[in-house]
């Protein structure tokens, strides 16, 4: 029994000194949520928002954003560009510094911009550049020259993209690939890493060395990994986070009632759709039954009754809020839902069918709460207004994706598509024939035709016009159906100044400080 | 007994290489791959990536591969965490999980067993039935209703304990965690003891001793605690099991970084490595931890004997 009493002894000294905790009031520590794991943090490797979350903290491209979405100069002081807004000529800043204290060369970003598109380095984001970049030299220490193969009003935003950070030479000599882990990384960013436990935190410190260092008011960034939308917002409601990643679906009133002001709710540059298959039946050839669904949907309902956290209807494919861009309507966006749901009525029945001969189809996406909710609320109004009968069809992530890939069972699939820059190109470029992010198999070479016109043009006001004629022809077609566009959603602690809404979504922590409560 | 180790060592070779190749085939039978995304990847891009993983090769070849990697203890690169290897992630992950484990296991059989003890000692009284009622409860709440409550009453409301572990949070981060997965096994050995302890307490030698006139106190201490600890010590398997499984939610819940949560997340992204190599790993725990079972019935049971 001594020993069980030993036991009981060192259990309680366990919760007694969990209990007294001990703070540094000197450092200023920053909690941020993470949805997920970075799958690298290699700015070449990383694939998802999370890693660029990361990324934007600990390293940093020619050009930057501000708080609130401005593009702002970053690692480059200045540029020019060409007449044929073909030629670029960067600067980069005389106090522009690694972490180590080596300083940041013209010839860093030219070997970075290489290492990112050659093949062998296998980045989920080298087509971006490789569209775009026709050469890229370091003319000097400080001078970068760019060619670009057609001008591109979005080149200074695509800047702002982790895969286009440099990568500290001297480090990828030494350690090759493996050079982006902790103890080794050299960055810079506003921070550098100095942990990472996988699957639970990641700890940046401030880059004393960072040319804008001054302005940096936090000293330590805190990424906590929280998988679960609630787990999260426990997390949150304890205090033990300033920022979350997402705010869950459910109960999202009672946060809002809860919460107040701290619950910051934003447009972001994303929309949700439905596919069509467009290479089998019922939906190849047949743009009277596409057009028909889509009217059917009530977007206003959707978003009011269904999702009910400030998200926009869908009636373009390119969100509002674009730059330079207004996106061109559906058709029947004028009309009211009675009005669409008449039209629709006639069109199904133009289509072939009627009440005698229904349409039976497939609904498909992964499984997911707010993906059930739509797919359930979006039958039904098939079902009300064309007696449509849907059958939903929810399944694992990968499963969904190759079913949609291969187009073989797929009728009808849930998609969506998040902006990787603010231009409306990011959105339009996804429906060209033969992109590989283009799952309905849409392809029209008139539409394609636009998008080459639009891509050859050096004067912005004539690109835009030809995209919104592309984005006219794509919605005339209805090869898929924008429903909503997204809103970016997070709780913001009172403590954090600094915090700007944007519609990308980025929020920098260098542009963020702590007012500690007295 | 050198002689029947080795023999069950080697025994365990053809059983590990069954649950390898099992493993292997049933992971690339899920569709999809590690690769997948909404944002697809050039074709170009997509072959190299796949020739990187030697992804391209036949299965059998890749199996090859594979095997002759773990012969030399590389469990391969991990496809989602693409800076890390498996064996450094399965390095990181089991300390984790061993410590939430091992604590929880402590807490569930210092606590069931004080319960039941005193439940049996007063059985039919008050406190026997709370108990009993509150092991049943226990029991019966699945682990991730009971994580989500605990957090919202002591993290939430209360705020005295941390709602997740973060990364050298100290030993507070473990407290609901271990609490979580200790509950149900808490209330599992609770009535296990209390059932055998009343058994025992019925039985003709502890009558003698009491009618020799020795304390409650002293025929717990040194007569009824040890007969009545047996099924107990025989439940230890399925509790371990329990915990093992219990982790997984428990881990997810509270961010600890163990091995459950690489094990889940590894197959939902396609992680070959990462989860064939989890496989591995548990695999060769349950086989040795089977073998030093048996060994150990031998140090106590002289009867056993080894051929």
């Amino acid at each position: 029994m001594t020993k069980l009493r030993v036991l009981l002894v060192a259990l309680m000294a366990l919760l007694f000194a969990a209990c007294g905790g001990s703070s540094d009031s000197q450092v200023s520590v920053l909690n941020r949520g993470l949805a997920t794991d970075p799958e690298s943090l290699d700015p070449h490797k990383a694939r998802t928002t999370q890693a660029a979350d990361v990324l934007r903290d600990i390293g940093e491209g020619l050009t930057s954003y501000s708080a609130d979405g401005t593009l702002v100069a970053g690692a480059a002081e200045r540029w020019e560009v060409s007449d044929d807004g073909r030629q670029w000529t960067f600067v980069i800043r005389e106090a522009a510094r690694w972490s180590n204290g080596d300083a940041l060369t013209a010839g860093h970003f030219e070997f970075s911009l290489k290492r990112l598109v050659d093949p062998g380095t296998t980045s989920f984001y080298a087509q971006v550049i490789d569209d775009v970049v026709e050469s890229v030299a370091a003319t000097d220490e400080r001078t970068l020259a760019i060619r670009l193969k057609q001008p591109t009003p979005y080149f200074l935003d695509l800047l702002t993209h982790p895969s286009t950070f440099p990568v500290h030479v001297p480090s990828f000599e030494q350690y090759g690939d493996a050079f982006a882990r902790p103890g080794r990384y050299v960055s810079n960013g506003a921070y550098v890493l100095d942990t990472w436990l996988p699957g639970s935190i990641i700890i940046l410190k401030r880059n004393t060395n960072y040319w804008n260092n001054a302005e940096t008011a936090v000293d330590v960034v805190r990424h906590h990994v929280v998988t679960q939308e609630v787990a999260e917002l426990n997390r949150y409601r304890s205090g033990e986070l300033h920022i979350t990643s997402v705010v869950p679906p459910d109960g999202f009133a009672q946060i809002r009632e809860a919460f107040g002001d701290q619950l910051r709710v934003a447009p972001y540059l994303g929309v949700y759709y439905y596919g069509f298959n467009l290479t089998r039946p019922p939906f190849a050839d047949n743009v009277a039954l596409r057009e028909a669904l889509s009217m059917a949907i009530d977007r206003e309902a959707l978003v009011e009754k269904v999702l009910g956290r400030g998200e926009l209807p869908a009636y373009s494919w390119v969100p509002p809020g674009t730059w330079n861009y207004d996106p061109v309507q559906l058709s029947f966006a004028g009309l009211s839902q009675s009005e669409r749901n008449s039209i629709a009525k006639q069109r199904y029945r133009e289509a072939g069918y009627g009440d005698d001969e229904p349409l039976e189809i497939e609904l498909r996406f992964n499984t997911n709460d707010t993906h059930k909710r739509v797919a359930l609320a979006v039958s039904a109004m098939w079902r009300e207004v064309l007696g449509v009968e849907t059958r939903l069809i929810n399944e694992e992530s990968s499963v969904f994706l190759a079913n949609v890939r291969q187009r073989d069972v797929t009728q009808v699939f849930k998609g969506s598509w998040i902006g990787d820059f603010n231009d409306a190109h990011t959105f339009l470029g996804v429906m060209q024939a033969g992109s590989s992010t283009n799952m309905t198999a849409y392809a029209s070479e008139d539409y394609d035709a636009l998008m080459q016109r639009a891509a050859s043009q050096d004067r912005i006001d004539r690109r835009r016009l030809y995209l919104e004629e592309a984005e006219r022809l794509l919605l005339a077609d209805h090869p898929v159906i924008p429903l909503y566009f997204y809103v970016s959603k997070h709780l913001v602690s009172p403590e954090v100044k600094g915090w700007g809404d944007n519609v990308l979504d980025y929020h920098y922590s260098q542009h963020l400080s702590l007012d500690v409560a007295p | 007994m050198l002689r029947y180790t080795l023999l069950r060592l080697l025994g365990a070779i053809p059983t590990l290489l069954f649950v390898i190749a099992l493993a292997f085939l049933m992971v690339r039978a899920a569709p999809g791959g590690p690769f997948d995304s909404e944002r697809a990847l050039p074709p170009e891009i997509e072959a190299n990536i796949e020739r990187h993983y030697h992804l391209d090769e036949p299965l059998p070849k890749q199996f090859v591969r594979y095997l002759g990697g773990l012969l030399k203890g590389d469990l391969g690169p991990s496809f989602r965490y693409r800076d890390y290897t498996v064996g450094e992630l399965i390095g990181n992950a089991f300390p984790m999980s061993l410590k939430l484990g091992s604590m929880a296991m402590l807490l569930a059989l210092v606590v069931g067993i004080g319960a039941g003890v005193v439940a049996a000692l007063r059985q039919g009284s008050l406190l026997d039935r709370a108990v009993m009622a509150a092991a049943m409860t226990g029991i019966s709440i699945p682990v991730f209703v009971i994580a989500p409550v605990l957090v919202l009453l002591f993290a939430v409301k209360l705020r005295w304990l941390p709602a997740g572990w973060s990364g050298g949070g100290g030993a507070a981060a473990l407290i609901l965690p271990v609490i979580t997965l200790a509950l149900p096994q808490i209330a599992y050995i609770a009535r296990l003891m209390r059932a055998s302890m009343i058994d025992v307490l019925g039985s003709d030698f502890i009558r003698t001793a009491r009618a020799q006139g020795l304390g409650t106190v002293s025929i717990i201490r040194y007569h009824a605690l040890k007969p009545a600890l047996l099924p107990v010590l025989s439940y230890l398997g399925p509790a371990i099991a329990g915990i093992l499984t219990g982790s997984v939610v428990v881990e997810e819940v509270f961010g600890v970084p163990g091995l459950g949560q690489f094990f889940v997340r590894g197959a939902l992204n396609r992680d070959y490595t990462l989860v064939l190599g989890i496989v591995i790993f548990y695999a060769t725990l349950i086989v040795l931890l089977n073998l030093l079972v048996d060994i150990l019935y031998g140090v106590i049971d002289p009867r056993v004997r080894y051929r």
